[in-house]
């Protein structure tokens, strides 16, 4: 469904908004982050597909943070089925859940008109393991987690975009470009590690190598010839600090965050620098150097990251306890709640560090303190309630409220041509000066 | 899965594992290095199965003793007045998961360890083959061209 949502301004302004909700994404990863622009975008919510959250591109967004979108149903209580098939086996999506049960009660529904049914009878039946090629296309899509792929993508440009730079058009297809492959690369080798896992979460249960549609050795074959070149493309293509960046931001991924998500809850952390990382990426893509204001940017995302994976990881709670893995929503709630508030807080003190560090006009903090308070304020009410509806809330509410910052900080943003104009004024007036100087004595 | 298949079968999802089972195709010609490839996903397979199958089921048990004493200690049933099952809202559920997760933690990280290694085994004995059966093609496509 669409929601338009208003927002409600301090006065100066209404801003309109439009998010899409998926049905029943359930993603997990903490990493992903979802990002979603302001044009309209209609997701197809198929049986079991998850659009990856949290942004952890490059690896999935910051550890995946890929968190499952829900649907905005009606507060319920949760229904726990003791049944050994139990499809709808979660807290939030009840009609999602509603579906599912549907298509498991009608699996001859045949070709109707939702993709969804035609899943269902797919699904229970024994497949040849062979390579389909006219549906490999599919398949590697959603290897490489596309969608979250493309949410990475545009926090790249980004931070290409804030940078103080005429802006250079093919630099910046490479680096998007070379930051997508690298993030394709990530996502698919973080699948071909988690595959038993994946089966048994209902979010995650139908990626391509739980369901036998690809081997692992083609999985990583594919993770290869994307990384490679990706990699080599931003090193010469763009410069060797990003391709550094991209490589490290690939290992953290893969060889930190995936591990640590079953080792212990400093996972999110890791998480939360892997999603940080690409915009970093975009804005050295763009100047060559890592200036205050890169890291500025990345520890605006940074910050996000925490009431956007915290809320979403709320409701998935009986699914990280049975999966084994470790999420501060299950074993330490309380910080759970405290890290996401904190964090909400953390983003108003940033966007003032903006104007300080030169990145943006002082107009940027302002206009952009309504939907960091309501953030925050949304962030308050999930740490007081501690229940669905508030992570919920919040959980939704991180969705617009990224794209919506990045945008406002993109119009504020400081004009390269006001502080030339500001050194020629200097330049006239010392040499005003001089010559004064030299007719004097 | 029909007997003139020359490849492996991949079936439903396990009603306790959740696991996928895989039917594995043995060639009459197969290698020793087929065949290793072959046990190696065998056994994965059958360690895989047996873990989660368990684990499942002993998620599912203790889940249902935690509520039934839980329950108890509110005063209620299993069942109220309609018959439906009395449930617990997730908050209260909320400490089951923390104290199973804990409980699970070590059986888990050896689970993990076990896991990575067979992974890697597994595929790096896919690119041997695969490697092996290149370079039997292209020595018979040179054949071919001489003959």
């Amino acid at each position: 469904g669409l929601f338009v949502w208003r927002l409600k301004g301090a006065g100066t302004r209404h801003i309109p908004c439009h998010f899409v909700h998926l049905c029943r994404a359930a993603n997990h990863r903490l990493i992903t982050f979802q990002y979603f622009n302001f044009l309209k975008r209609m997701y197809v919510t198929q049986y079991n597909k998850d659009l990856s959250q949290r942004a952890k591109p490059k690896s999935d967004p910051v550890v995946s943070p890929f968190h499952d979108l829900q649907q905005l149903d009606q507060e319920k209580k949760v229904i726990h089925k003791i049944s050994p098939v139990s499809p709808g086996h979660q807290p939030w999506p009840e009609t999602s859940g509603r579906n599912e049960l549907r298509e498991v009660k009608s699996p001859a529904e045949g070709e109707a008109s939702a993709p969804a049914p035609r899943a269902e009878p797919k699904d229970r039946q024994w497949k040849e393991m062979k390579l389909q090629l006219d549906e490999l296309p599919g398949i590697l899509a959603r290897l490489s987690k596309i969608k979250l792929t493309a949410l990475v993508v545009s926090t790249a440009s980004a931070g290409f975009a804030m940078a103080p730079v005429p802006f250079d058009l093919p630099c910046f297809l490479l680096a998007s470009l070379g930051t997508g492959l690298a993030s394709c690369a990530a996502n698919s080798i973080n699948q071909f590690f988690e595959v038993p896992f994946d089966s048994n979460m209902n979010r995650t249960k139908n990626r391509p190598l739980v369901r036998g549609q690809i081997s692992p050795l083609l999985a990583v074959c594919f993770a290869a010839s994307c990384g490679v070149p990706g990699i080599a493309l931003l090193t010469l293509g763009v410069n060797p600090l990003t391709g550094a960046l991209g490589a490290f931001n690939i290992f953290l991924y893969t060889c930190c965050y995936t591990p640590m998500k079953r080792m212990s809850i400093a996972n999110t952390w890791v998480g939360a620098v892997v999603g940080a990382i690409p915009p970093v990426m975009g804005w050295t893509a763009a100047t060559g150097s890592l200036d205050a204001g890169a890291l500025l940017l990345g520890g605006i995302l940074y910050s996000w990251q925490f009431p956007h994976f915290n809320a979403l990881s709320w409701g998935l709670r009986e699914d990280y306890s049975r999966g084994g893995y470790c999420m501060m929503s299950v074993t330490h709630p309380g910080l759970c709640r405290r890290v996401a508030l904190r964090h909400c807080l953390a983003l108003i003190g940033l966007s003032v560090v903006a104007p300080v560090l030169d990145v943006t006009t002082w107009t940027f903090p302002i206009i952009s303190l309504p939907i960091n308070l309501y953030i925050s304020y949304l962030g308050f009410r999930f740490y007081r309630d501690a229940d669905r509806s508030s992570s919920r809330k919040l959980f939704f509410c991180s969705l617009w409220h990224l794209p919506m910052l990045l945008l406002v900080m993109f119009t504020c943003k400081k004009s390269v041509l006001d502080k030339e104009d500001k050194g020629d004024l200097l330049g006239k007036g010392e040499s005003h000066g001089r010559a004064m100087e030299i007719r004097l004595p | 899965p029909p007997a003139h298949s020359r490849n492996d079968w991949i079936g439903p999802p396990d009603k306790h594992s959740n696991l996928r089972p895989v039917i594995f195709y043995v060639p009459p010609e197969e290698s020793p290095l087929e065949r290793r490839l072959r046990e190696a996903r065998q056994e994965a397979q059958a360690c895989n199965q047996q873990f989660w199958a368990r684990h499942n089921c002993a998620f599912r048990q203790e889940k249902e003793e935690f509520i039934y004493s839980r329950l108890k200690a509110k005063g209620l049933e299993m069942r109220d007045e309609t018959g439906q099952k009395a449930t617990l809202n997730a908050e209260e559920m909320a400490d089951f998961y923390k104290d199973f997760l804990s409980k699970n933690f070590r059986k888990h990280m050896q689970y993990n360890r076990d896991w990575y290694k067979r992974n890697f085994t597994i595929t790096f004995l896919m690119g041997q083959v695969a490697l092996a059966r290149a370079l039997r093609w292209l020595r018979w496509k040179k054949k071919n061209v001489e003959h």
